[in-house]
């Protein structure tokens, strides 16, 4: 689903990432380790482009989305992303928040199809039989997409026991909760892979557990995942594949068994006597 | 203190027999109407100055743009609103053949004027709400712009309306320059009170108990607007 070609960035000069080359297919949940400052956050942000590669590509789904001339916004719709510190929106209630991109952006896919379809039918008047293009029917309005966004991001909710904060403010919560609104926020624009930086870090030590448990959740119904992790467990049990970035390249990636059995890199034998 | 109570005598009878009230609710009413036309345009303006300003630089037509805003906002700060005031009326506008009367070319340099001002309390604004929140929208994949009307602007302005709120209250007590223009404001209609009978005393006082009693009420709406804005702080 994802292929990643001799990825590099540099900021400012500085190489952060050397020509990482990884491939992530549909279902796999890749989990990435790494030393502090090693470039795994910059690796998970260049794969929707929040930081635009400096060299090599991305491609997802077919389109190379490190070229700078593709709609970004267009497939970013179809990566979740989930941060270390949540940022839900402040001034949304979690109901908003759910909703917010959904309804937008569909209600502007809507409003694009309406002009196309206007286009195309004062353009048939002046086209032969054979070359009229199609009107494409309008099944929804609106207030339908409204309707259906709020039922999907009540259901979500209920998915999470947290129906009732429905109406509440993020600053009203606990991380934990902010945490896992992220994450059906996420799953509210049905993606096709979720992306996750240190999603349990910034957590009370009480509240890493219900956040993992969600992803153990979102892993068993065979949702695609990337997730920088420093959460040697869950990388053992839920992920089927470890990657171990370094210095800016991956060093090792192997199956969760033979990573943590069997280790080759001896950075990362390094790494894992100071971890585990 | 006889002599107080005449001038006051001579000052109601302006007021009320002379066409006085007519004259300072003329200036009321030009004065409210500058400073809050000019606010309103002042923070369009401003919202979309700073929203080129804090645009990502790495493509040439931001950077255009930017520097052009920041020519604009040196002009405008840089100088009195009086200068701006007599160069659009006397210079400017008569240049390009524009016809405008006094008040809208009042309205008009106070729009711009507070726009300079109001763009670099925006930019403080939206520097000041938290990078992640542009980065949650784009992530979802809304756009630049989408993520700045819905998230970031409205944060901002949360965030600045104490600064804003002086910003007004600055507008009103600055529209006491428009007279240079010929426009008849507040200050215009009590100095003429006061010439009619030569006695200034009373009307000075009534004019500074007026300009004290609008600051009064706009500081009030301002807390009543914070208050209400604070909801998504409060815990529900
Ligand atoms: N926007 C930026 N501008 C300049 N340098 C940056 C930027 N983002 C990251 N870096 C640098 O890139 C390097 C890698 O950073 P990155 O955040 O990817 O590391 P990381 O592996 O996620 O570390 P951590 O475990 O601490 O989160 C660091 O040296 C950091 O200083
Ligand atoms: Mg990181």
């Amino acid at each position: 689903m994802i292929d990643v070609v001799n990825l590099r960035k540099s900021f400012n000069k500085v190489d952060v990432l050397n020509g990482i080359n990884v491939t992530i297919n549909k279902g796999d949940i890749v989990a990435v380790i790494g030393p502090s400052g090693s470039g795994k956050s910059t690796f998970l942000r260049c794969l929707n482009c929040m930081e635009d590669p400096t060299g090599g590509s991305i491609i997802f789904k077919g389109v190379d989305i490190a070229d700078m001339k593709v709609d970004i916004n267009e497939h970013r719709r179809h990566m979740g992303m989930v941060f270390q510190h949540f940022n839900l929106f402040n001034n949304k209630t979690v109901l908003q928040n759910i909703m917010l991109a959904p309804v937008h952006l569909q209600c502007k896919d809507l409003k694009k199809q309406m002009r196309q379809n206007l286009i195309n039918s004062i353009l048939n008047m002046f086209r032969g039989e054979k070359n009229k293009k199609e009107i494409v029917q309008i099944t929804k309005n609106k207030e339908q997409i409204k309707r259906e966004a709020k039922e999907q991001a009540m259901t979500l909710l209920k998915r999470i026991g947290l129906e009732e904060k429905a109406n509440a403010y993020p600053s009203t919560l606990s991380g934990g909760q902010k945490q896992r609104i992220a994450i059906i926020r996420s799953l509210a624009m049905n993606p096709d892979v979720i992306l996750f930086d240190e999603p349990t870090s910034a957590l009370d030590p009480e509240m890493v557990g219900e956040v993992l448990e969600l992803m153990r959740e979102l892993a068993a119904e065979g949702m695609t995942m990337v997730v920088v992790t420093h959460e040697m467990g869950f990388a053992k049990e839920v992920a089927n594949r470890v990657i171990f970035i370094d210095e800016g390249v991956i060093k090792e990636s192997n199956s969760p068994k033979e990573f943590f059995e069997n280790p080759q890199d001896p950075r990362l034998k390094d790494f894992l006597a100071k971890v585990l | 203190m006889g002599n107080f109570e005449k001038k006051i005598e001579t000052f109601i009878t302006i007021f009320f027999e002379q066409g006085g009230s007519a004259k300072v609710l003329e200036g009321l009413e030009n004065t409210l109407t500058i400073a809050i036309t000019g606010l309103i345009i002042g923070i369009l303006i401003g919202t979309v100055i700073a929203t080129i300003r804090v645009l990502p630089k790495y493509k040439l037509l931001p950077r255009i743009l930017n520097a052009i805003c920041s020519f604009y906002v040196a002009m405008f700060r840089g100088t009195p609103m009086v200068v701006q005031l007599l160069v659009f009326y006397y210079v400017l506008f008569p240049i390009i053949g524009l016809k405008m009367t006094s008040v809208q070319v009042a309205i008009m340099v106070f729009g711009l004027n507070s726009g300079a001002y109001i763009s670099e309390i925006m930019r403080g604004g939206i520097q000041s709400v938290d990078p992640g929140q542009m980065e949650a929208g784009r992530a979802v994949g809304l756009s630049f712009g989408t993520t700045m009307m819905k998230i970031v602007i409205p944060q901002a302005v949360k965030n600045i309306l104490p600064t804003m709120g002086n910003e007004f209250i600055a507008l009103i007590k600055e529209t006491s320059v428009v007279s240079f223009v010929g426009v008849t404001d507040l200050y215009f209609a009590f100095n003429s009170i006061g010439s009619n009978s030569y006695e200034f005393m009373v009307p000075y006082l009534v004019m500074a108990a007026i300009y004290i009693v609008l600051v009064l009420i706009i500081s009030l709406l301002i807390k009543l607007m914070e208050r209400s804005l604070q909801k998504s702080d409060r815990r529900s």
